[in-house]
């Protein structure tokens, strides 16, 4: 059996032969096929299972609005589940499964779903599943997911590159059928920068699926010369197999380009697909138009699909779905796809027109005033039931029928900025009511069915969108095309007592929507959320209208009062992977590294994160088996002797200009005015709040000039406050900042040695001893026989410290230069870990501490807020709530047991007060073990802390039921009195 | 300057530049650009304005626009502050010999080692920078400037010939990041 | 969304960080007798509307210009696009 409904002609390369399989079985298509036309070739029109009941189902459609033929592509990494066989390009190799089904296909167990129809109908689970309650999530929740649900994920790692893209045109042009090219042709001609984009392969939209002729060609021929036309032009771009997902603001464009979905595998280096952003200054919306069918009972057998679906697959794929073929339809469309069956030599079995009126047919049987009652065959139609316009019932076999219930035009980009659609009685659809700026719609999205219209309506939307732009257009020459009218009298479903289908994807039948009404779910929002009508993948493209057609009925409203559900982005659906882009695993966000950071990778450091920064966070050295060793050994030889640590992560502003103290002033809570220069001062910045917002030191290197450190998290968000203050607050302060993070690589180096240390780096001419170069000076100087750097003696550390600054392409030599100055000391260089442990044994103040709830008071520095001068934050520090007596202070802790260990966030209980909330005294912010004292040290905010130095209270943890007993102690646990860095 | 004892590495962390070709783009990292912010002084406007063209021999740009000159290249970067560049070789020390020329009238802070520049050159470069910039760079003529977001970080853009040449300045500390994000491209789009 | 640069014309939003209120330049006098409640009126009490708003738009991956961005909060629609330095001179403020 190998393509037994292939029909001569079509648009398929009969000299490309390609082998696929679907659920393991080896078929042929030809290049040009869909998926679903090579199935359908083969005379497979089963395709899949329904969501709910396990039906059999077909495709209904020949594009992406397809509601059943839902299936898994590929297999391993790359299994992509829920992809419309309708749009799926066949290649070699490609294989396909169905999916929804246990068992196989033809066998599906689930299928006892549709015997408890009764069980399942709309809203069941809101109602079925309440009790007993303790069956939810053992038993029914677990039922209900297994049944569920589409397609299954592979559970591995995509594999394929996604990529995100930006394009610019003075006018975008959303569909390349016949209103869309001849926009396209229009503006193209006229040298205006056009992007057609089409979700199809093949440009042309119906005029590849028609049998129309424009002028002396086929449609599809005309359509190939205006692509080729257009493609030659430089001012053009054709994106095909691309669909615009959304209209979003100011002109901007959604589009989803499947660059790679048609090959086995991407080509080396390029992306499965590129999500386009489009800047466009116009846009032509020539989306075409959806069909909609006629529900009845058992209108879900596979086999029945809408009349011009039935004739894109006779036309354009030569295919047809059955040797015998009827057409049940409410219009003149529908009996286009008569003729056109009857001329490719398909048997015609009847014509069923719901019309008593409709224009004559001739060629097959023609029944007026007819309707399909029921479809018989359960995995494949072979007759429908139809009642005569006499009332006799009578059974006409074949093995497809063709539904056309008119044409809706596709107006969804039209509603994604609060558009609302309105209804046109003539055409018995909704046409775009109020446009995104700078849209104009053209063809059947606008309601203009025949080819003619489209042609003249795409030309003219192009022209006047580009005499808004001021671009002259050249009227179109415009081919001869058919125009007929449009005829369609509504007809939304066939009544019966059994079931009829509404939305296949979800399951939903007219006796749902009926359902929904009575239990007085009425409003088309609630509609769709009790019945899940419209949701899932195809979002109701071919359903929604026939739904709230029925509800209509109900409720006795109009259609157009009755109203539709809120159209949003996406049109079509888009992988997560291609919203990521290349923002994925590893790269998910760009990483900054320090100036030795090659040197400390050579040593075997491990790096952390720290934002986006990669830091060393401990340098193990052989023999060091577990993180503590490397951490402790590294505080010991700092303390001891001397150890150097990679600083260029803290940000770094420069302030310059006459103003630039006065700044400084306003912006730190303690005065800068007066700091002389060549010396540094701690600054602490507050919110407006009185919040402390960040910390650091402030170099003055010269009289309008100063260096400001910021912490390595807030560097960004620090700059952005200044320049806040800059330009908003007080513009005519002269004083000019720029960020100098990155220029400069900047190493702390701490300890007893670090003096000897750095005599051997500096340049004998500048003299750096304690009389010449005291705790906070700071100077220009050079280092390594000439090259400029800066000094700067400050310590974090709490020990004997510089921090040093070369031009960053240096950091590197000298962080080797230090290394071998410091051979004779035992020199280290220490981590982030060792770093936050001598901050911790120090008691300086850090993130975890300025955590955006404290105040200047909180943290111990209540004093440094000048009360003479304005800063940010100095006046409201003034509120009473930020000054009670009995406000957090931050102060030491140690375990009164040496051998227990605390933890952060731990709670502080007063002793033989209950755990809980209203005994709450405070908290602990930072712990570590110190190697320096040889117990678990902690910092935390307690209430009057400051006063309670020596009482004994407990650290708990609620979650772990864990307590430890601790002693308010001085923050300052290692040198107190601060004679280590002024030495 | 002196000769110093300490060796440089380049923005990759290599001892000479790197260079990747591609059909129709080269990206070069390009290592002998010395850079400073120039920024003029409200209280001395008059001053700033006579120094700049005395200073470079030629005005300062306008906004969203480069200069050129002699050893000197002027790329605006912001109201009333410009990027300065210049030969590395002759002018490491850019900022003191920038301000030099402008005395008070100017802040001047050295950016040499706050950047990487990376060069993308050849007749299909556009294409690389679609999945790049959000800039339309059919509308940035030769010398157009700007800075934009690449790689979800701050560059500055310099279009030194329409269509066919461009420079990217990237955080220095991300440019292995940033020079990752335009290989790939290039390999994506070319 | 488009802002319209005054400098430097179009541009996505993408390339700046969102502040708030324009109304946060006006920064209470801290001599003021009742400065702390001036401060906390500037600080916390804001008006939402649903139409026209001036917000604080601060262009972080471009030229560092604060911007005043007149901005319907229901359509989106940009109606004007000021150098916030401008507006703050404009509404009085100096050094």
């Amino acid at each position: 059996m190998s393509q037994t409904n292939r029909l001569q002609g079509g648009q398929i390369d009969r000299s490309k032969v390609l082998n696929f399989t679907f659920d393991g079985k080896a078929f042929q298509g030809y290049q040009g096929d869909t998926l679903a036309s090579a199935l359908l070739a083969n005379g497979v029109r089963l395709m899949g299972r329904s969501f709910k009941y396990h039906r059999p189902r077909g495709p209904i459609s020949s594009g992406s609005e397809e509601p059943n033929a839902i299936v898994e592509l590929r297999s391993g990494a790359r299994q992509e589940p829920n992809t419309r066989a309708t749009i799926a390009e066949l290649f070699e190799g490609l294989s396909a499964k169905s999916q929804n089904h246990v068992g196989s296909l033809k066998f599906d167990f689930l299928a006892v779903n549709d015997r408890l129809a009764s069980f399942f109908a709309a809203g069941f689970y809101y109602k079925t599943f309440m009790w007993p309650k303790a069956f939810w999530e053992k038993l029914y929740e677990p039922m209900i997911r297994r049944a569920a649900g589409l397609g299954s994920l592979s559970m591995q790692t995509d594999p394929d590159a996604y990529d995100k893209g930006f394009l610019h045109c003075d006018l975008l042009v959303i569909g390349a059928g016949p209103s869309g090219l001849a926009a396209a042709l229009t503006a193209a001609r006229s040298g205006a920068r056009v992007i057609l984009a089409d979700e199809d392969f093949a440009p042309g939209g119906r005029l590849n699926a028609e049998t129309f002729t424009l002028g002396n060609t086929s449609g599809a021929e005309w359509a190939q010369a205006a692509v080729a036309e257009l493609s030659a032009m430089p001012n053009v771009r054709i994106l095909t197999r691309t669909v615009v997902i959304g209209a979003f603001d100011h002109g901007i464009y959604g589009a989803l380009e499947r660059v790679s979905d048609h090959l086995p595998v991407p080509s080396e280096g390029k992306p499965r697909q590129i999500l386009w952003r489009i800047y466009s200054s116009r846009a032509v919306l020539a989306a075409g138009a959806t069909e909609r069918p006629i529900a009845f009972r058992n209108n879900d057998r596979p086999g029945i699909m809408m009349a011009g679906a039935l004739r894109a697959y006779v036309n354009r794929w030569a295919a047809t779905p059955g040797k015998s073929v009827a057409v049940f339809t409410n219009n003149d469309d529908g009996l286009r796809t008569a003729s056109d069956l009857i001329a490719k030599g398909v048997k015609v079995s009847a014509v069923i027109d719901s019309r008593a009126d409709g224009p004559a047919f001739s060629g097959a049987e023609h029944l007026r005033g007819a309707v399909v009652t029921d479809a018989l065959g359960r995995l494949g139609l072979h007759s429908v039931k139809v009642k005569l316009a006499s009332g006799e019932i009578r059974q006409i076999p074949c093995e497809a029928l063709g539904v056309s219930g008119g044409w809706n035009p596709n107006v969804h980009l039209t509603c994604h900025q609060r558009g609302l659609p309105v209804w046109n009685a003539d055409l018995a659809a909704f046409v775009p009511g109020s446009l995104p700026p700078g849209m104009v719609v053209a063809g059947a999205a606008n309601g203009e069915f025949s080819t003619a219209a489209a042609l003249a309506s795409g030309a003219k939307a192009a022209a006047g969108a580009l005499d808004a732009l001021g671009l002259s257009a050249a009227p179109a020459d415009l081919p001869q095309a058919e125009d007929a009218p449009t005829r369609v009298s509504p007809l939304w479903y066939v009544p019966h007592k059994g079931r009829a289908w509404l939305d296949q994807q979800n399951d939903v039948t007219v006796k749902d929507v009926k359902l929904a009404h009575q239990e007085g779910f009425r409003s088309v929002e609630h509609l769709k959320r009790y019945t899940t009508m419209g949701m899932a993948t195809d979002q109701g493209k071919t359903s929604n209208i026939g739904g709230l057609a029925v509800m209509a009925e109900m409720t006795g409203k109009s259609i157009p009062d009755t109203g539709t559900t809120i159209y949003r982005p996406p049109y079509t659906p888009v992988p997560i992977g291609a919203f990521a882009g290349r923002s994925a695993g590893a790269d998910f966000r760009p990483k900054r590294l320090t100036p030795s950071h090659k040197w400390a990778a050579e040593q075997g450091a491990v790096f952390v994160e720290v934002g986006m920064w990669l830091r060393a966070q401990w340098l193990p050295r052989q023999g060091e088996t577990h993180w503590r060793q490397s951490v402790d050994r590294e505080v010991a030889a700092t303390r001891g002797s001397v150890g150097i640590c990679d600083v260029t992560t803290l940000g770094k502003i420069d302030v310059q200009g006459p103003d630039a103290a006065e700044f400084l002033n306003r912006i730190y809570c303690n005065p800068f005015a007066k700091l002389p220069v060549g010396k540094v001062r701690y600054g602490l910045m507050l919110r407006e709040d009185g919040m402390a917002m960040d910390d650091g030191t402030t170099a003055r290197l010269a009289e309008d000039h100063f260096v400001t450190t910021t912490t390595t998290a807030n560097a960004v968000g620090v700059y952005r406050h200044m320049e806040f203050c800059r330009q908003c607050l007080w513009p005519d302060l002269d004083v000019q900042i720029i960020s100098t993070t990155e220029a400069w690589a900047q190493f702390s180096v701490a300890g007893p040695n670090a003096r000897k240390l750095l005599q051997k780096i500096v340049d004998p001419e500048y003299d750096i001893s304690n009389e010449a170069f005291p705790y906070m000076g700071c100077g220009e100087i050079t280092v390594c026989g000439g090259l400029r750097a800066r000094l700067f003696r400050i310590s974090f550390s709490g020990e004997l410290a510089y921090e040093i600054a070369v031009p960053t392409r240096y950091g590197d030599g000298l962080v080797r230069a230090m290394m071998e100055a410091g051979r004779e000391f035992d020199a280290v260089v220490y981590g982030t870990e060792a770093l936050g442990v001598m901050r911790i044994e120090k008691g300086h103040a850090a993130g975890n501490e300025l955590n955006g709830t404290t105040s200047a008071l909180n943290l111990g520095m209540g004093g440094m807020v000048n009360k003479k001068k304005d800063s940010i934050g100095s006046t409201l520090s003034e509120r009473e709530g930020m000054n009670a007596a009995d406000a957090l202070n931050l102060v030491g802790f140690e375990p009164v047991d040496r051998s227990k260990t605390l933890l952060g966030g731990m709670h502080f209980i007063n002793r033989g007060a209950p755990a809980d909330a209203k005994n709450d005294q405070g908290y602990m912010t930072s712990v570590a073990f110190s190697p320096s004292l040889g117990h678990s040290v902690g910092l935390g905010f307690l209430k009057n802390g400051a006063a309670r130095k020596g009482e004994v209270i407990r650290a708990v943890n609620p979650l772990a039921n864990e307590e430890v007993e601790v002693k308010v102690v001085s923050a300052h646990f290692v040198d107190p009195e601060g004679e280590r860095l002024r030495g | 300057m002196a000769e110093h004892r300490l060796k440089p590495i380049t923005p990759l962390g290599g001892d000479t530049s790197r260079k990747d070709t591609f059909q129709g783009v080269t990206i070069t990292e390009v290592v002998d650009t010395a850079l400073a912010s120039l920024s003029a002084r409200a209280s001395q406007a008059a001053e700033f304005r006579a120094a700049a063209p005395k200073f470079f021999g030629f005005d300062l740009p306008a906004p969203a626009r480069s200069a050129s000159g002699g050893d000197y290249t002027a790329i605006w970067t912001g109201p009333e502050q410009w990027f300065i560049e210049a030969p590395f070789a002759t002018h490491e020390d850019i900022a003191r010999i920038v301000k030099q020329g402008f005395g008070d009238a100017a802040s001047v802070t050295e950016q040499t080692d706050g950047w990487g520049r990376f060069d993308l050159e050849g007749p299909r470069v556009r294409k690389v920078f679609e999945i790049l910039s959000n800039l339309d760079l059919e509308k940035l003529p030769s010398g157009g400037a700007s800075r934009t977001v690449i790689e979800h970080l701050g560059c500055i853009l310099v279009c030194r010939e329409a269509g066919a040449r461009y420079s990217v300045y990237g955080p220095r500390s991300s440019a292995a990041s940033l020079h990752h994000a335009l290989v790939t491209a290039a390999k994506a789009a070319l | 969304m488009i802002i319209n640069h005054p400098l430097l014309g179009p541009r996505d939003s993408q390339e700046f960080v969102y502040l708030g209120d324009a109304s946060l330049i006006d920064r209470p006098d801290w001599q003021a007798e009742n400065a702390v409640d001036q401060f906390h009126e500037y600080l916390y009490q804001r008006t939402n509307p649903a139409g026209e708003h001036q917000e604080l738009w601060f262009h972080e991956q471009g030229d560092r210009s604060w911007l005043v961005v007149t901005r319907n909060t229901l359509t989106h629609e940009i109606t004007a696009v000021e150098l916030a330095r401008d507006v703050a001179r404009r509404r009085g403020r100096s050094k």
